[in-house]
């Protein structure tokens, strides 16, 4: 008796696996997919070598002044030769350790608040809320101890960080209550969150940055100065509040109204509801609408440009107009965009973790 | 919520922080002696006329007129603030007494020294809109440029300046308009235009940026008149004097031949009665403005003269090497002139 044996399975046809299939499949599959392939092959052949070419190969690295640089390819010995300045503007040399340990400070502080395990997690938060501000602010302004800096003199990604820093800071807690207030049942509140959102949501922040430095001034009695940072700072505040109460208005929609009278029915009072129970489940919805909001404001910092001062991007530009190192604006502009980017990828990786740690089964 | 309300607790500290009320409102001169520096008002960045180098320093002409009065009042140039303004904020900084000297490239204009409540106090800078072309074009004279596509950089009187030039002349041209001088520059590269129209000031600031300066030129016509000077608030007329003979010292020491290497040994022994009068050797000259003796000689020892101040900044001594041109003495075919010092 014979057993039937199997022959062995053939391979798939070549044309179906491996490199060539997911080719197939995915770039090649009908003539328009084809077409469009071959579209997008053509960009990237026409401007990726020529960038890479003038943004590695053929750019100078090294040197002290422009005539170091060899035509055609990028000079980033410009970057170099300013990057101090990039970074902490005008801030007088000798006291830069300052604002190295404000930024070490914040990380070394907040660092805690990461370690799951951390016992009292709440309390610590809080008083690192507290003393962090005005610790900083002592540490980057002076005052008792320490030689005060004028804030005209701060600039570069500093200033940047400074104006985005306090701009969220700020706004948030102020979005939160705007969007709490327009939905409160007293009209009075109602109005006035109502009115500040729109007012603010109206206007272009270029406006408000314009009308905080040219027209503030003309209403207060000559010889009184506002601080020009501070005039900035108040207007990204306000500004951003509008935005963020928004975005937070639309988590509180989205929470079921089962939520808030079982809240009720629990005896929670209304600051107790909203911060035990409705805003936690809000706040989670909308960290990607808050996160938009951040990156967009990390983003419009840039605008300071128009009230002149010195953030990383004036800074940049700044650096362009020094006679002896006029033509590399465009090393300067990518500089920019490289240091802008990393921030924003950060915030937004930041933000999909918190999403994805936060996440307790509410998605569909 | 202690949060929300440590939050507006700081922001309200700030605020009170950040008000800064001087003790007595007086005179400019009073004011500026008090706080102990001049604060200035700057260009938010113009080659030659204020930009910063590698370490924060303001340089440029513009910065140096401020410079100079540091010198003349406190006997230190280094006594000085910049606040960098944009065109747009400059006059509203100066009115509300944020600034005490505006010196930021600001062409003098019956508007603006009539309407506006400021007063120029006079002009450190003669400039006037230019041509920028290729010499491949073979165009020695802007009268030749029937036809041309022009780049302009986006901004009303450039454009005004041209549009009245080219309909004077019965020439035809094409406006090709930027936002950025950057733009432009790379535009004239390209061959999207055949000339750029600018102050002729930054002409030569754009000629550095291209690939091959050599192969352009900047056409002798100038098309408008630009004079650029300092401005001080109207109604204080011994700040205005201040800042007014700041700017002349300078031009004098440079016709009498007073420069910063010599002048103090020339306040010492010259013997031509001019210089020692400028240099307070001789009278009393620098007490009818309120201020030392030596004034002149502090702003030239500090500042230099008006020529070291101008090779220095934008001509032979810098990278634009810009001619005297205009901006020569007015014995020296420019129209650079002070009145005497007696």
């Amino acid at each position: 008796m014979s057993t039937h044996v199997f022959k062995p399975d053939l391979p798939p046809p070549t044309l179906s696996v491996g490199v060539v299939g997911w080719l197939r499949a995915n770039l090649f599959s009908n003539w328009f997919n084809t077409l469009l392939t071959a579209l997008a092959l053509y960009l990237i052949w026409v401007t990726v070598p020529p960038l890479i070419q003038w943004a590695f190969l053929d750019a100078t690295w090294s040197g002290s002044t422009r005539s170091d640089c060899a035509p055609g390819g990028a000079c980033w010995v410009f970057i170099q030769n300013r990057f101090a300045q990039f970074m902490y503007g005008f801030y007088p040399q000798g006291l830069r350790w300052r604002v190295d340990l404000t930024v070490i400070l914040a990380v070394a502080g907040a660092a805690p608040l990461f370690v799951k395990a951390m016992p009292r997690k709440l309390v610590y938060g809080l008083a690192y809320l507290l003393v962090y501000p005005w610790l900083a602010f002592w540490l980057l302004h002076g005052g008792p101890g320490l030689e005060v800096v004028p804030t005209s003199q701060w600039g570069g990604l500093m200033l940047t960080l400074v104006i985005a820093v306090v701009g969220i800071a700020g706004a948030m807690p102020l979005g939160v209550l705007l969007a709490l207030g327009r939905r409160s049942d007293m009209p009075a509140i109602r109005v006035i969150c109502v009115t500040f959102i729109e007012f603010w949501r109206g206007v272009p922040l270029i406006t408000v940055l314009f009308m905080s430095s040219v027209m503030l001034p003309l209403f207060l009695p000559e010889q009184i100065t506002i601080d020009k940072l501070l005039r900035a700072l108040i207007a990204v505040i306000l500004f951003e509040a509008a935005y963020i109460a928004e975005v937070v208005r639309g988590g509180l929609q989205a929470i079921p109204k089962g939520q808030y009278e079982a809240a009720g029915a629990l005896g929670l009072g209304y600051w107790r509801m909203m911060g035990l129970v409705i805003l936690p489940q809000a706040l989670k919805l909308v960290i990607p609408g808050i996160v938009n909001t951040f990156i967009a404001l990390f983003k419009d910092t840039s605008l300071v440009i128009i009230i002149g001062l010195f953030d990383l991007f004036n800074s940049i530009h700044q650096a362009t107009v020094d006679p002896a190192w006029l033509g590399f604006a465009i090393e300067g502009y990518v500089f920019a965009a490289l240091v802008y980017w990393i921030f924003c990828f950060g915030m937004s990786r930041y933000s999909m973790r918190l999403e994805r740690r936060l996440h307790t089964g509410h998605k569909r | 919520m202690k949060t929300v309300k440590t939050t507006l607790a700081s922001v309200a500290a700030l605020a009170a922080l950040g008000l800064s009320v001087p003790a007595s409102a007086g005179t400019t001169l009073d004011a500026v002696v008090k706080k102990g520096y001049v604060q200035c008002g700057v260009s938010d960045g113009l080659p030659g006329f204020s930009y910063t180098d590698q370490k924060g320093t303001f340089l440029g002409i513009d910065v140096d007129v401020c410079r100079a009065v540091a010198a003349a009042v406190f006997g230190d140039a280094a006594k000085v603030r910049f606040t960098p303004l944009t065109a747009k904020e400059r006059f509203t900084a100066l009115q509300s007494g944020e600034v005490d000297i505006l010196s930021r490239n600001t062409t003098w204009t019956s508007t603006r020294d009539a309407g506006l409540g400021l007063s120029f106090t006079g002009v450190t800078y003669y400039d006037g809109q230019g041509f920028l072309v290729s010499t491949k074009l073979g165009v020695k004279s802007a009268k030749e440029l029937d036809g041309a596509a022009v780049c302009i950089q986006a901004g009303t009187t450039t454009e005004l300046n041209l549009s009245d030039y080219f309909r004077s002349n019965n020439l035809k041209y094409t406006p090709i308009t930027y936002d950025r001088s950057d733009e432009t520059v790379k535009a004239l590269e390209a061959g999207r235009c055949d000339v750029l129209t600018s102050d002729q000031s930054q002409l030569y600031a754009q000629r550095i940026k291209l690939a091959n300066p050599d192969g352009y030129i900047v056409l002798p016509e100038v098309i408008s008149k630009e004079p650029l000077g300092p401005v001080v608030r109207r109604g204080d007329d011994e700040w205005f004097a201040i800042v007014r003979w700041a700017l002349f010292a300078q031009i004098n020491a440079e016709e009498l031949g007073v420069t910063s290497a010599n002048v103090e040994q020339l306040a010492k022994s010259s013997t031509n009665p001019d210089v020692r009068r400028l240099l307070g050797a001789e009278g009393e000259y620098g007490k009818d403005l309120r201020l030392p003796k030596d004034w002149a000689v502090k702003i030239v020892k500090q500042v230099g003269n008006y020529g070291e101040m101008f090779e220095r900044n934008v001509g032979q001594g810098s990278e634009l090497k810009i001619e005297r041109g205009l901006n020569a003495l007015w014995n020296k075919g420019g129209l650079q002139y002070a009145p005497p010092v007696r």
